[in-house]
């Protein structure tokens, strides 16, 4: 089992407060691992550093075995999906415009691209009758299915979802959660996901990764978690979800 | 492949079609722009202009008009093409543009000449301002015949009340209200100096253009205004000249400047016209120009009465623009003032769309640009205008007029911009970079499109602001629905003032109604829902 993605040493502090200690973490090929934590803890800022929106201030961060730089980072971030809570679809295109963005932008075949769009609304079951819709004219439930086809649009080795369901009812949740752990598994994709649902995080996690204010607290199933916290935190949080956490 | 999938895949043939026809719209609206309008430009700027012709320049009252008009015929009966500028502005204009080379010749005063331009002792014999002038490049006719001097008029009744004869008698009245024109209050011999010499007590005194303060004068808003000698205004409205009891005007004779640079015909035609008009026939001229509203026919008047030596003509040449219908009269303003508005615009969006992208990125630059714009913003246009004035490259020209417009345009584009792209949410810039597009692929398929509405906002209102401050380029000779605004107000005739104030406005309301069109046409569907 190889390293897909590589920290080491990363740092980040936004004026004095430091938002991420020195920092390691490994996320293994064709797994999802789990990043989980209160608000604030760092989740996400560990996530914006691997696709770069923030640089680390010390530390390397190496995809694949290779460094991520200034330099590699736009080649890099085409290997890289990134779905965010809002979908962070863009308002002026339609759904089907979202998903082709970037494809187009290379230079891909229409017909190549075409293809890979109906295999990826089959996947993401979002019906192809919507691909002409404009992002306000689709539910909250719709458009995450449309940002997960754009993520995937160029077959990402690595996929980042930062609290995707977040935004989302229950019902709605519930069943895209079931359809999103079906697709990690047909395509075996690298996936780090970011959530502060402890539910969703046994849900969906081959490796939890417990953070809180800045610093990895322990790592592991979430049976090691439960039975063998490394830090009291560790019970703590998991008890203060117990009603969601008993599956 | 199954029926259905043979269905959608038709409908994303015609979604790819629409959305690549959507995307090249988006990539090509800068230059339908441009397009459009250059369509408008065609009409060439200096067609009126020719090189070849001696361009006479007037000031803005209608003695000048007159003697313009008077020079141009006098230039074309002898063979010569000749231009007439009308109405140009005030002393320095014509001046400056006199010595600039816009201008060839215009009718100036002596007493002007010695004090305004010469900065020198309004009592300097004509000998002693032909030789200052000759150094500066510029030659003068000896005077036409009359002394147009300045003069303080009141209305004869209220004068005969007060008992008031001589501008000394204004001393016993501190409580009169002066109306005086800009230019008297502010030129050496004007106002101070001779507030100075009378001792004048007089607190209330108020700026305002000649013609209207001949209306304030009548119903009663000032009691004594300035004028001039031979105005006609002062037997038709029935004024009383107050006496100059200790001869403080100089003598403001009219002769005609030229530059010493024009032709040798062109000079001795502008020579035949000396001693020709006294001061009574001046009177007549002036009051036929404000009877007809048509200078033209004044300088008929001059011609057919004319001196003996002077062969009769036919008279159409003066006419060519007065004797133009309404209609043609309308559209030569409103192409010229399309074209100033619409050069000026371009350059506006030109400029201020880069200027306001960068100022979208905050920081020192952004604040310098922002605040750059703000601040040419809060100058008043016409004081912009006077500024660029004196610069070389501008002068009395159009050039100055579409810098002018330019400038005033760029503020409500580079902030229509710069708010557009601030505004983008910030998880939306982040997913645009974690896609992986280039800069300059976010920023022309994701964020300027998302900006759309604000930049275009931003146009708009720069459009709107440009066809009302483009009234203004008349005054610097530039044309447009300024020019029958100008002189309506120069002639006081409300009804000249409206053929331009009207069709001004309609156009604004034009303008703003076809952006809003174009609105529906460059705003993305998806931005509009």
């Amino acid at each position: 089992m190889s390293a897909l993605v590589k920290l080491e040493e990363v740092t980040k502090r936004y004026g004095d407060a430091i938002a991420l200690y020195p920092t390691n973490l490994s996320v293994e090929s064709g797994k999802t691992t789990v990043l989980i934590g209160p608000s604030g803890c760092g989740k996400s800022t560990l996530l914006r550093l691997i696709i770069r929106l923030i640089e680390p201030d010390s530390g390397s961060i190496q995809l694949d075995g290779k460094p991520v730089t200034r330099d590699n980072i736009d080649a890099l971030r085409r290997r890289i999906g990134y779905v965010i809570q809002e979908g962070g679809l863009f308002p002026h295109l339609t759904a089907r415009a979202n998903v082709l963005l970037m494809a187009r932008h290379i230079g891909k075949s229409e017909e190549e691209t075409h293809h890979r769009l109906l295999e990826l609304s089959e996947l993401t079951r979002f019906s192809e009758n919507l691909l002409l819709r404009y992002p306000a004219e689709l539910s909250g439930g719709q458009r995450q299915r449309v940002s997960l086809m754009r993520a995937l649009m160029l077959s990402p080795e690595l996929l980042l979802l930062d609290e995707p369901l977040g935004a989302l009812d229950p019902l709605v949740r519930a069943s895209l959660q079931k359809d999103l752990k079906e697709i990690f598994t047909r395509l075996g994709q690298t996936v780090l996901f970011v959530t502060h649902d402890l539910g969703e995080a046994i849900y969906f996690a081959d490796e939890i990764v417990l953070i809180n204010e800045g610093r990895i607290v322990q790592k592991g199933t979430i049976t090691d978690l439960r039975e063998r916290p490394a830090h009291s935190f560790v019970s703590e949080f998991i008890n203060a979800q117990r009603g969601v956490a008993i599956v | 492949m199954n029926p259905i999938r043979k269905a959608k895949k038709q409908e994303g043939n015609e979604e790819s079609r629409r959305s690549r026809h959507h995307r090249r719209f988006l990539v090509s609206w800068i230059p339908n722009f441009l397009l459009i309008f250059s369509c408008i430009l065609v009409f060439p700027i200096n067609s009126s202009f020719a090189a070849e012709s001696v361009v006479i320049g007037s000031k803005r009252f209608t003695e000048s008009y007159v003697l313009g008009e008077i020079a141009k015929r006098t230039l074309t009966d002898a063979g010569i093409p000749a231009e007439h500028r009308q109405g140009m502005g005030g002393t320095i204009i014509l001046w400056e543009a006199l010595k600039g080379g816009q201008i060839d010749a215009y009718p100036e005063y002596t007493g002007t000449i010695a004090t305004e331009i010469l900065k020198g002792d309004p009592g300097m014999s004509l000998d002693q301002i032909r030789q200052a002038l000759e150094k500066l490049g510029v030659g003068t006719t000896t005077p036409l015949g009359f002394n147009n001097t300045y003069a303080l008029v009141m209305r004869r009744s209220e004068a005969q009340r007060l008992g008031i004869r001589t501008i000394t008698d204004l001393q016993r009245h501190p409580e009169l209200k002066f109306g005086l024109t800009h230019e008297f209050l502010e030129r050496q011999d004007g106002w101070r100096s001779l507030r100075e010499r009378y001792a004048l007590p007089q607190q209330n005194v108020v700026g305002i253009d000649h013609a209207l303060g001949y209306g304030a004068l009548a119903n009663g808003s000032i009691a004594v205004k300035d004028a001039y000698s031979t105005d006609a205004k002062i037997e038709q409205n029935d004024l009383f000249v107050l006496e100059d009891d200790l001869h403080f005007f100089p003598k403001y004779e009219a002769v005609f400047l030229f530059r010493s640079s024009a032709s040798a015909d062109a000079v001795a035609a502008l020579h035949r016209l000396e001693g020709t008009l006294d001061e009574t026939r001046m009177i007549r001229l002036n009051a036929e120009a404000e009877r007809t509203k048509n200078y033209a026919s004044a300088a008929d008047l001059y011609f057919n009465e004319g001196a003996a030596s002077r062969p009769q003509t036919s008279g159409h040449s003066g006419r060519s623009h007065f004797g133009e219908s309404f209609p043609s009269k309308l559209t030569r303003w409103t192409l010229r003032h399309l074209q100033l508005a619409g050069f000026s615009l371009l350059l506006s969006i030109i400029v201020g769309i880069p200027l306001g992208i960068i100022a979208s990125r905050g920081g020192a630059v952004g604040h310098v640009i922002l605040g750059f714009a703000g601040v040419v913003q809060t100058v008043p246009s016409l004081a912009l205008l006077a500024l660029l004035v004196p610069l070389p490259f501008f002068g009395i020209s159009v050039r100055t007029a579409i810098a002018a417009l330019f400038l005033y345009g760029l503020l409500p584009i580079v902030r229509g911009t710069a708010t557009g792209l601030q505004d983008i949410p910030r998880a939306l810039r982040e997913s645009a970079v974690a896609l992986g597009l280039s800069p300059l692929a976010r920023l022309w398929k994701i964020y300027l499109p998302m900006a759309s509405r604000s930049i275009l906002s931003g146009i708009k209102t720069s459009a709107v602001i440009n066809i009302g401050t483009a009234t203004l380029a008349a005054l610097i000779g530039a044309g447009g629905l300024g020019e029958p605004i100008i002189s309506g107000l120069s002639l006081n005739d409300h009804v000249t003032i409206l053929e331009g104030a009207i069709p001004a406005a309609v156009l604004a309301l034009l303008v703003q109604w076809c952006f809003d069109l174009l609105d529906r046409v460059l705003i993305p569907k998806g931005l509009r829902l």
